[in-house]
């Protein structure tokens, strides 16, 4: 069944146009994700889907309901966790989630509201003021006030964005925990190895989608192959190979380069062999499976070059 | 010789200690991860680091220079960028390019010879004027670390230079950062990205003010992963992973798009339990792969078993 679906939908602002004429079907129970560059148009997309932005032509329908004609209706069903996420940092934990609780008009909420907290693991400190919370717990607490009316989908803008690493593992736990519960969530994410986290992921840029598909179909997209060649001297063999015609990319690591070729059959033996002539020491080399990020790479370098 | 040298450095502010006796040498044109979560003691380090704080107890030396006696010539050695501080919003790209120039004192000429490359790297030739407020932030995170090394430091720390930038603008400052270690510039680096302490050569993990590992991206997946992490592709991944979250040998699991990642105490132990519970399930298994761990694995799995605060 079908979450929401958007048909041929524009929006512009002034003389840019951020989304242009994008479709894009989410069936229920999927985790989602909207990824791309800044300015790319994946918040206005969001904000189109919660019907915050009004677009300028297409329709959007959330639940099978016209989000402008039936605003109400979807609100009522709809959780949106913005990137600028305000909590109030002079409440407590749980007055924050009783807040949101008589926003949304939700009666009885107090069961809701222990199982949420125990659900993010925030239980302990339901009576510590936001303010004093970590970023990793404000993260938590916002998106349990964001789920305080059950909705049935969520839609996350950046929900990580400058979350330590182990608060964002403990995120990513609490989604797909929530998932469990048959939610659909619909998010945003600068993070490529969040993104292999979800069901599928539509790449984003000029506020058209290029490709959407699942993590491991995307990488079917990739143009060439990555190499990995393991040497001496990494920078100055980064220096040589960056102009060379056969490499299309080449990434610098602590102990290795990975550089992406059309064919590595074809390729890595003129390469090698280029390497040897400037006395740079290869020790090992073998193709290695692509990450989102080098797919996005390459695709968008493709799309910036044509 | 190394770049830095930090012996004993330890900085408590009241009886809260913040820093508790590190010590780490970086060499000389390396690019150096220093990793941690947020409250770890990284950004109080780095300012001792650059002459801006003096330690409690214990050292560094930073390119030659006492951070505790000299703080003068540590300051004028290095250069500092973080995503936060660093430009005036206000100012046209050119006017911070010029205030960076007199706070250094370079000389006019010198300027702008070195103001030509600023704009070369930030690719803004051409906006000199634009208010810098206005530019998105990889342009503006490349024209921040322009600013930061425009008196040509030997040293430069950058302080979470890539938070809030888009994958193809982050790769692209990275190849800024290899071409300036190319140079034989020493950078020492703090991230909330652990794919980009992959770029790094030697990384040290801080928590709670105390080193909880170093060595090479390598050499960390080497010695801390204790458990291989399986990949399973399968049908209902979602029903999969509640199954497999209540046997005892899944030590942690995941869901990882339309796959599950099983950390488990022993591989083939662990592939076939899942195989077989996952079968009496009616969930059709289409594989299961060891995956090699990422950074992130090593050291979520250090912070929760291995560190202080646990």
């Amino acid at each position: 069944m079908q979450a929401l679906s958007i048909s041929t939908v524009s929006k512009t602002f002034g003389t840019i146009t951020a989304v242009d004429a994008l479709s894009l079907t989410v069936e229920r129970g999927e985790m989602f994700a909207l990824v791309g560059p800044d300015g790319s148009g994946k918040t206005t997309t969001i904000r189109m889907l919660c019907g915050i932005v009004k677009p300028d032509s297409g329709t959007v329908t959330v639940l099978d309901y016209d989000v402008q004609k039936q605003k109400e209706e979807v609100k009522r069903r709809i959780g949106y966790l913005s990137q600028r996420f305000s909590l109030y940092g002079d409440l407590t934990i749980d007055e924050n989630i009783e807040f949101f609780a008589e926003i949304h008009k939700v009666r009885g909420y107090k069961q809701r509201r222990d199982e949420l907290l125990e659900f993010t693991r925030l239980t302990p400190f339901r009576d510590r003021l936001a303010d004093k919370l970590s970023g990793g717990m404000k993260q938590k607490l916002a998106l349990a006030c964001t789920l305080i009316h059950t909705p049935d989908i969520i839609f996350l803008d950046e929900p990580t964005t400058g979350v330590d690493p182990v608060s964002r593992r403990d995120f990513w736990k609490v989604l797909s925990a929530l998932l469990k519960t048959g939610i659909t969530i619909i998010m945003t994410t600068p993070y490529l190895d969040e993104a292999e986290r979800c069901s599928r992921v539509a790449l984003m840029n000029d506020g058209k989608i290029l490709l959407t598909d699942t993590p491991a179909g995307l990488k079917q997209h990739m143009n060439g192959e990555v190499v990995e060649i393991v040497c001496s001297d990494i920078r100055r063999s980064f220096a040589l190979l960056k102009p060379n015609p056969s490499v299309l990319e080449v990434q610098a690591f602590g102990d290795r380069l990975n550089i992406v070729v059309r064919s590595a059959a074809a390729d890595v033996p003129g390469i090698l062999s280029f390497l040897a002539s400037n006395s740079v020491e290869v020790s090992d080399w073998r193709t290695v499976r692509p990450s989102l990020e080098n797919v996005f790479i390459s695709l968008l370098t493709d799309r910036r070059e044509a | 010789m190394n770049a830095i040298e930090v012996r004993g450095l330890t900085k408590r502010f009241g009886q809260f200690t913040a820093v508790d006796h590190i010590d780490f040498d970086v060499k000389q044109g390396e690019i150096f991860g220093f990793l941690g979560a947020n409250g770890a003691g990284k950004s109080t380090t780095i300012r001792m680091l650059c002459g801006l704080l003096s330690s409690t107890e214990g050292t560094a030396r930073v390119g030659g220079f006492d951070i505790n006696t000299d703080p003068h010539s540590v300051k004028q050695s290095i250069g500092y960028m973080s995503q936060k501080f660093s430009l005036y919003e206000d100012l046209t790209v050119e006017e911070n390019i010029d205030f960076f120039g007199r706070v250094y004192g370079i000389t006019e000429s010198a300027l702008k010879e070195r103001k030509a490359w600023v704009l070369d790297i930030a690719n803004l030739h051409g906006r000199e004027k634009s208010i810098t407020g206005t530019l998105s932030g990889g342009w503006k995170q490349r024209l921040a670390l322009g600013c930061a090394v425009l008196h040509r430091p030997r040293i430069v720390f950058l302080d979470e230079p890539t938070s809030g930038v888009d994958p193809v603008m982050r790769r692209k400052f990275w190849e800024l950062i290899n071409e300036l270690s190319a140079d034989g510039v020493t950078v020492l680096v703090t991230t909330h990205f652990l794919e980009e302490a992959e770029y790094c050569n030697d990384i040290i993990l801080i928590n709670a003010g105390k080193i909880i590992a170093s060595g090479s991206p390598k050499e960390l997946k080497r010695d801390h992963i204790k458990h291989p992490i399986l990949e399973v592709h399968c049908s209902d991944v979602v029903r999969a992973m509640e199954r497999i979250e209540e046997e005892p040998w899944a030590v942690e699991t995941s869901i990882f798009g339309t796959t599950i990642h099983v950390n488990v105490e022993n591989e083939q132990q662990g592939r076939d339990a899942i195989t077989s519970l996952l079968h009496r399930n009616g969930i059709t298994v289409n594989g299961i792969e060891r995956i090699t761990p990422s950074l992130e694995d090593v050291f979520i799995y250090l912070l929760e078993h291995g560190g202080g605060k646990g």
